[in-house]
């Protein structure tokens, strides 16, 4: 499917879907409560069987307070891209897991709580996975600081 | 009444699995982080059994440079540089992934010289990577030639790179919006005098490894990975092309003139050992013949079309370019707001979802074909890490 029949098909196939705008692959934005449902038709419907979940990664909008959670799908038999977008509150950074539709999503998961603090809902093993068990803070979240860091002069 | 026909491998494997009257218990060893065949500072925590492998729990981290964040306070023309130590097997199509990203977003068209070039210089890297991968898969065997040998050819790459480029293994070559030098004048002759050259070599590391009884009873049907875990693994590149599954960015999605070349893209049949070794093979084979098509045919042209002083600027929005890799897909996932730097920069590295399929692989095989497996699925560390 091209970009635009399927963005036509996600957004008749779920409800509160936003287009996002800026973007160069076809990308929807959806409410965090929505995601695991309409993760789990977008792998199972034929027309779309996205059964690969090529990245997953995190934006950490400072100004806003918010993290944008970044899920990039790909399909194998219909060759399509969808990057699908949820926004959760920096305070109470927490989404469900989709570690039950994609393997690698466990692991995803787990580099994004390491680096972001991003708390997943029904993941099975959920912790850090490049840092030390006992490390503080979260290096890529943006207020981040701790005494080795080196900053450039503004 | 239905008959079922067994092997001696299947029953072998059986036996593994039954109770055994004595008493055993299972115990954690830890492969790594220094250990020769995990091919950099990868360390694996195994359940063992004996000898029969129960589980492997891969503990990453050891490499751990924090490139992501260090991007974020680097220009995009700067952040090029990171991207060959991430995977130093394949440095220059890693610093095309990144070019190609910016050049997407500042909508920069590039001439058919500065195409092609990057072309040939891929590929000779693909060849050149596959190049080690099979000297270290052998000595992993137990076998020390096929290193000497891998090595040994590898060196002539490695010196076409040098004249041209400067720099023998983290090389910055390819750069937003072009090439950072003009290609050596000799470097047509001696790229067609390594094809004359590695042609016959290459059918005489099949004679030597390929068909060796003792690496054909260590690969077959070892570590046998099915289409379907690989894709929900994730995996890309050799290791999901042996599971029988045809994807190969170069074809589906091309970039470069891979549109415009002639190769297959080689399968294997169940995903075993052997076929990650055979899909490797077949790919330096289908890598001579791009070459070969594109080193006569390099047209006249600029090599460079941006000023290098400039800062590049990428308007606001969400940038995401992938190319093929040696080891597979590596995405450049580009968040900009607008300056000069990346307001978040994100690399989807191949090796990362590669190296997760070793715990599907590997339960119930012996901890020496779990060597094999781990050099089968050709991990580089620095790139999972990042």
């Amino acid at each position: 499917m091209d970009n635009q029949s399927l963005i036509a098909a996600v957004t008749a196939a779920a409800n509160n879907i936003k287009l996002r705008e800026k973007a160069d692959r076809a990308a929807i934005e959806v409410p965090a409560e929505g995601l695991l449902a309409l993760m789990q038709k977008l792998r199972d419907d034929a027309q779309f069987s996205f059964d690969m979940l090529c990245d997953h990664t995190v934006i950490d909008w400072l100004a806003e307070g918010t993290f944008e959670f970044v899920y990039q799908l790909y399909s194998m038999t219909h060759q399509h891209y969808l990057m699908v977008l949820t926004r959760v509150s920096r305070d109470n950074p927490t989404v469900p897991s989709v570690s039950s539709l994609w393997k690698i999503a466990e692991w995803q998961e787990r580099e994004c709580y390491d680096m972001f603090g991003a708390l997943y809902d029904g993941h099975k093993d959920l912790r850090r996975l490049f840092l030390e068990d006992d490390w503080k803070g979260f290096p890529l979240r943006k207020d981040y600081k701790d005494d080795f860091m080196l900053e450039r002069p503004q | 009444m239905s008959v079922i026909v067994s092997s001696l491998e299947q029953r072998i494997r059986a036996d593994n699995l039954k109770e055994s009257p004595l008493s055993t218990q299972e115990y954690f060893v830890n492969m790594g982080p220094q250990h020769p065949s995990t091919h950099g500072v990868l360390r694996m925590v195994v359940k063992l059994d004996g000898e029969t492998v129960r589980e492997v729990i891969p503990v990453l981290g050891y490499i751990h440079r924090g490139i992501e964040k260090m991007g974020e306070s680097f220009g995009y023309r700067q952040f090029v540089h990171m991207t060959d130590r991430i995977d130093y097997l394949s440095a220059l199509i890693n610093n095309w992934a990144v070019s190609m990203t910016v050049e997407k977003a500042a909508k920069i068209e590039l001439n058919d010289r500065i195409q092609i070039i990057r072309t040939i210089m891929a590929e000779l890297q693909r060849i050149q990577s596959h190049q080690l991968w099979w000297g270290v898969f052998g000595m992993d065997m137990g076998a020390f030639t096929p290193f000497l040998y891998g090595f040994r050819d590898r060196e002539i790459i490695t010196d076409i790179f040098e004249e041209t480029i400067g720099a023998r293994l983290t090389m910055n070559y390819i750069q937003p919006g072009g090439l950072m030098f003009d290609i050596h004048p000799n470097f047509q002759k001696r790229v067609k005098d390594f094809l004359k050259y590695f042609k016959p070599k290459l059918e005489e590391y099949e004679t030597l490894l390929s068909g060796n009884v003792i690496l054909q009873e260590r690969v077959r049907n070892v570590g046998i990975m099915d289409a379907k875990t690989a894709i929900s693994i994730g995996a890309t590149g050799p290791v999901l092309r042996a599971s029988g599954v045809k994807h190969d960015l170069r074809k589906l999605d091309p970039y470069g003139v891979y549109d415009k070349v002639d190769f297959d893209v080689p399968v294997g049949r169940i995903g075993d050992c052997w076929d990650r070794y055979w899909v490797r093979i077949e790919e330096i084979k289908q890598s001579m013949r791009i070459v070969e098509q594109l080193i006569d045919n390099i047209p006249e042209g600029k090599t460079m079309l941006m000023k290098p002083a400039v800062k590049i600027k990428l308007p606001e929005g969400t940038y995401y370019s992938q190319v093929e890799t040696p080891r597979g897909v590596l995405g450049v996932f580009v968040v900009s707001d607008g300056k000069d730097k990346p307001y978040r920069i994100h690399l989807r590295t191949p090796n990362f979802n590669n190296i997760w399929s070793i715990t599907e692989m590997s339960s119930n095989w012996r901890l020496g074909d779990l060597v094999a497996m781990l050099s089968s699925l050709d991990v580089v560390v620095p790139d999972i890490d990042r």
